[in-house]
């Protein structure tokens, strides 16, 4: 049975449609990419995930079981975790406070703070310092942390480099094995597509709420995916 | 002599106008919300001990304060899912207007069941109590009792805050309501919990100043006004600045009384929060966080 699936939705903010008739499919241990230009609808398509958004057509099965009318807590409780667009650290709260909270619910697993301290060794110093006053860098890998605090079986990850520098994303990057080891799959939404494509199992490609494309990354070609990519 | 006393009297009775002040300082962190109905909600206790002890008491009204606390923590709680959880995101507005028009309903329904006319509830001697400090200064138990309430209380809240598992999540929601949510915390139990703790705060200083003093339902706009006047004075977010805030107040208050007359007290502590908003915008202890 598939980890995710996304059955033909359509999501909307208000009344401005920003997904038409999604279908995705995420095998338990995989890498799933999605790229896309900006506002294709990538972060939507998480959030619809996550439950802040809800489908106003289609459904999502995790694990095969229908989630679409449970709030965004209760999807924690089975075990999907973020690292939302932005990082959306706490910033009054400490960094070993913002990992707290990523426990909140309780999930049994792997990860614990002192296993997050040692993927990220950068963090362990920080421990007592407020997330406001940290790097990119640095809230990036807090915001990776936090979201494996959850032990989720599925992260969602949305534009883990945007804006940093290439030796972060390259750590960033290097700790996907030890997530997938630990039994946890990643859907990733990335801006950079020549890196994300080096490591992923899937790809799927957004265009104006569409996907436009979607396979295994080394049968496609360079040309189908900027095709996709710009919608040429 | 005179000073001093006001002075005295005016740090006491800022203990109690800083219990009035945690509680809608604590909503306003936690959910944004501008609870206009706060004062009228620092009323209610009073006459809820009332119906507890009867008019002719039962029993001391000090005792019913723990069940009135329950029932206020209830009442909050509900208030909160039921009503006030709909209102919360759909900005600013929507909150005024539903906690005025509560405020309105809790006024005139306390007006229609109890009357205007003023109401008292009797903890018997220790009304009279006082410490002698010399001829002409005394402190009354009751005022003191009320102050040290309030400094364990915004030490208790602080602990809570600080500490707990819960209190994190409050601050964690206070800071990012959406990541909040992704994270796993139900903001809808999180809000409805601190408008539960707020009114059980609240209920501490309504029910002793229904003892101290009288009581009547047209006290909450006086009461809203305080609160918020310590609420700023002291600085958004920050607990002891609440209790610092309050002081500030009701020193300004008794200070204004002593040198203009009774008649001034209200006016001067307005007119000292005016200054200290003019000249320190953000309060003495403000605590803000920015990502
Ligand atoms: N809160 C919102 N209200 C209304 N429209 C929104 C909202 N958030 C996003 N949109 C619109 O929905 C569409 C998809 O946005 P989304 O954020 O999913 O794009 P994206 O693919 O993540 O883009 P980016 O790469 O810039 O992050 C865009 O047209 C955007 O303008
Ligand atoms: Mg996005």
């Amino acid at each position: 049975m598939s980890l995710l699936q996304i059955e033909n939705a359509s999501v909307f903010y208000e009344d401005f449609q920003a997904l038409y008739d999604i279908n995705i499919t995420v095998e338990e241990g995989e890498i799933f990419a999605c790229i896309g230009a900006n506002g294709a609808g990538k972060s939507t398509m998480l959030k619809t995930v996550a439950g802040v958004l809800v489908p106003k057509v289609g459904r999502i099965l995790f694990d095969g079981r229908p989630i679409d009318h449970m709030p965004p807590y209760k999807r924690v409780e089975l075990g999907i975790s973020s690292v939302p667009e932005g990082r959306r650290v706490f910033p009054s709260l400490t960094v070993h406070e913002n990992l707290l909270i990523g426990a909140y619910r309780n999930r049994k697993g792997p990860w614990t703070t002192d296993a997050v301290y040692d993927l990220f060794p950068l963090l362990r110093p920080l421990k007592k310092r407020q997330a406001s006053g940290l790097s990119g860098g640095e809230q990036q890998a807090l915001a990776i942390g936090r979201a494996l605090m959850a032990n989720p079986r599925l992260i969602l990850m949305d534009e883990v480099s945007l804006g940093l520098a290439p030796v972060v994303i390259k750590r960033i990057y290097e700790a996907f094995p030890t997530l997938l080891e630990n039994g946890c799959t990643i859907l990733v939404v990335e801006q950079d597509v020549q890196h994300v494509l080096t490591v992923a199992t899937h790809v799927a490609c957004f265009l104006e709420g569409r996907i436009a494309l979607q396979g295994v990354p080394s049968e496609l070609t360079n040309e189908q995916i900027t095709a996709a990519y710009f919608g040429v | 002599m005179d000073w001093l006393n006001a002075i005295i009297q005016g740090i006491l009775l800022g203990g109690l106008y800083s219990l009035f002040a945690v509680g809608l300082s604590l909503v306003f962190g936690t959910m944004r919300l501008t609870n206009l109905a706060h004062g009228d909600l620092t009323v209610l206790p009073a006459y809820i001990a009332l119906i507890i002890v009867g008019s002719t008491p039962r029993f001391n009204p000090l005792y019913a304060i723990p069940m009135v606390m329950v029932i206020m923590f209830v009442f909050g709680y509900l208030l909160q899912r039921g009503v006030l959880n709909f209102v919360v995101n759909s900005g600013d507005i929507a909150g005024v207007i539903v906690t005025f028009g509560m405020s309105i309903v809790i006024m005139n329904g306390l007006q229609e069941a109890f009357t205007a006319n003023s109401q008292g509830l009797d903890a018997g001697q220790i009304e009279n109590m006082s410490i002698t400090l010399s001829d002409q200064l005394a402190i009354g138990w009751l005022p003191l009792i009320i102050f040290i309430l309030a400094v364990v209380v915004i030490a208790a809240l602080q602990l809570y805050m600080s500490r707990t598992k819960m209190g994190r999540a409050f601050r964690a929601v206070s800071d990012d309501q959406e990541a909040a949510r992704l994270m796993g915390i139900n903001t809808k139990h999180i809000w409805a919990v601190a408008m539960g703790v707020a009114l059980l705060i609240v209920t501490i200083g309504g029910v002793m100043m229904g003892i101290r003093t009288t009581f009547n339902p047209l006290l909450g706009a006086d009461r809203l006004i305080f609160a918020f006047e310590a609420v700023i004075i002291g600085g958004m977010g920050s607990s002891w600045g609440t209790l610092l805030g309050g002081v500030v107040l009701g020193v300004a208050q008794l200070l204004g009384a002593l040198v203009f007359g009774p008649a001034w007290q209200i006016l001067a502590g307005h007119v000292v929060f005016v200054i200290i908003l003019a000249l320190r915008p953000r309060g003495f202890l403000a605590k803000t966080v920015t990502a």
